[in-house]
């Protein structure tokens, strides 16, 4: 399995990220150095083998539905790039 | 370079021979003389020290104290420190000032020890070598063209450089264990859900790990006292009863214990003068009544491409949250809302973070999810259980921590499926979700080389007790690097 540069501009835009053309040869090999590297995974049987997603085994920990934390929002929003009046500011959206 | 173990400055303290202020003032004066060399550190907090050592000081003459009490610590900084920088070693944290502390850096406050600063890492934990920090590389201590070992090579450094007694570490795929042997200390990464992971950075979640780096493991065994205990905040958080891991340290006997040790750790790739340290340390091991079965893990190669599906993969979603709106890094005039994710994204992530998200957005995506992802964490399954099957005839496994000792800044910054092979003896221990630990076994070239044990789940009283035995017959934690690098 290899991708091509196409390839990696179509994740790029999934992930949300941008790949400068002069980068994407370098990021192409890479990748695909990776990708290599995951087909090792193809030798293992693994019928029937449930997924593993936590070590333990452990199942998600739930709590009753009630409220436990206070208004935080002022201090929340203190680290923010940009508020106004309790929200958080972007470029516009919507003509 | 103050080399005292941690009960020993607790002594001292207790004894009215130094105070919490003269300590924290003696190591900002180490770190501001020697850390220039090193870069181990990301943020020093001087006023914010002196004021809890003042607060430390008044505890301890009201005989309020506990062990740690007036120690200065230092944290990774990946752990949140209300109102303090906490980067997590990237440009897109770097005006970061939590407003709340991570459950970690609550239980240290409470103990009373005092937070000196923010110890360097690579980029979101992403790295071997601590190469990936927004704030430049960290040197290793031994050999200041080296690499000090990833991400934890701050702590690492920080300690093995004699500025701090101790600090924090996480560990997701080796780097509490791998920075520890690169640097000549111990550490300690415990089962997964053993230590909260609130306010910890999260990297791949069900993966890290935070844990202690020390000199000792005697050491390492208070610092686990302070950071272990349910955390209800934390929904990975495991209960269990709470342990006296400094009191178990001589109530595991070494004789009759079972060693098991992995025929896969000593195959190709394995540095022949680390095989002859990790062999000479199993020996010693066997002196004190240890008996060694050889074993086989025999999925050993295969955690690492599960190791870099599941971690990026965990990591792609992690990071999603960083999107220039909330918190964090965001570029100057976006002209929309798609130009502000992508653009403050590019700029806040380094290449490494960057190329791991896109592997872990692949692995995830619509068709290629059954073929990675899924056969990853089925894997996973067998890799965790062939620890089982080897934990039915043995108390622990050991073998090398790393395949050699620290390699030179730069070496594999190109490659970076050379360096993912670093982790090769670390990397299935976080898969399987078991407590391992790093001690120092011994020199290669005169750089450190450390022992792995790796135990069952929640049997870190016994790794702690194994490693503090064969402390008591060793003197390898006790070396100390040279102000001159070696050749």
């Amino acid at each position: 399995m290899s991708v091509s540069g196409d390839t990696i501009r179509e994740i790029a835009q999934l992930a949300r990220l941008r790949v400068e053309e002069d980068e994407l040869p370098a990021l192409t090999g890479n990748f695909n150095a990776i990708l290599d590297l995951f087909e090792q995974l193809q030798a293992a049987p693994t019928d029937g083998v449930e997924p593993m997603a936590n070590p333990l085994d452990a199942r998600q920990t739930l709590r009753d539905d009630v409220v436990t934390e206070s208004n935080q929002r002022d201090s929340l929003q203190s680290t923010a790039p940009l508020t106004e009046n309790g929200l958080y500011l972007v470029p516009r959206v919507v003509d | 370079m103050d080399t005292r173990s941690l009960a020993e400055l607790g002594a001292a303290l207790a004894q009215g021979e130094t105070s919490s202020v003269a300590l924290t003032e003696a190591a900002l004066a180490r770190i501001d003389a020697l850390d220039g060399g090193l870069n181990s550190f990301i943020t020093v907090d001087a006023e914010g020290a002196l004021r809890e050592a003042r607060e430390a000081d008044a505890r301890i003459a009201r005989g309020d104290a506990g062990p740690l009490t007036g120690i200065p610590i230092a944290h990774k900084d990946i752990f949140c420190t209300r109102g303090l920088r906490t980067s997590c070693g990237s440009r897109m944290l770097d005006g970061f000032a939590p407003p709340y502390d991570a459950t970690v850096v609550a239980r240290f406050r409470e103990a009373g020890a005092v937070l000196i600063g923010k110890t360097n890492m690579d980029e979101f934990a992403m790295g071997s070598s601590n190469e990936n920090s927004f704030y430049g590389a960290c040197a290793n201590p031994w050999d200041r063209s080296r690499v000090p070992g990833g991400s934890s090579g701050g702590s690492a450094a920080a300690i093995a450089g004699g500025l701090v007694a101790a600090a924090t570490g996480t560990d997701t795929g080796g780097s509490i264990r791998q920075p520890a042997a690169f640097c000549g200390i111990t550490g300690l990464k415990p089962t997964y859900g053993l230590v909260s992971r609130l306010g910890m950075i999260a990297y791949a979640s069900s993966l890290d790990q935070g844990g202690p780096m020390a000199r000792s493991a005697e050491d390492c065994a208070l610092l686990l006292g302070a950071m272990a205990a349910h955390d209800p905040r934390d929904s990975t958080s495991v209960q269990r009863p709470p342990q006296d891991y400094v009191g178990g340290l001589q109530q595991h006997s070494m004789e009759g214990l079972r060693i098991g040790v992995p025929r896969e750790y000593f195959g190709e790739g394995l540095n022949n003068d680390v095989a002859a340290v990790i062999d000479a340390a199993l020996k010693e091991f066997e002196a004190m009544g240890a008996t060694l079965k050889e074993i086989s893990l025999p999925r050993t190669a295969l955690s690492i491409p599960a190791y870099y599906v599941i971690a990026p993969a965990e990591a792609s979603t992690n990071l999603s949250r960083y999107d220039g709106v909330r918190y964090g890094h965001r570029c100057q005039d976006p002209v929309d809302l798609e130009d502000l994710y992508t653009r403050s994204r590019e700029e806040g992530f380094g290449d490494e973070v960057q190329r791991r998200i896109l592997v872990g957005t692949y692995a995830l995506s619509s068709g290629y999810y059954d073929a990675y992802y899924k056969k990853a964490q089925q894997v996973r399954r067998l890799i965790a259980g062939d620890f089982a099957t080897a934990f039915e005839s043995v108390d622990i496994i050991a073998g090398p921590t790393t395949p050699g000792v620290a390699f030179k800044l730069g070496a594999k910054t190109s490659d970076p499926t050379a360096m993912y092979l670093e982790d090769i003896y670390t990397l299935s221990v976080n898969l399987a979700g078991l407590p391992a630990m790093s001690l120092p076994a011994g020199f290669s070239d005169h750089l450190p080389v450390g022992l792995q044990l790796i135990g069952q789940h929640f049997d870190e009283a016994r790794l702690l007790a194994a490693a503090h035995q064969f402390q008591l017959r060793s003197d390898w934690h006790r070396q100390l690097p040279g102000q001159e690098p070696h050749p």
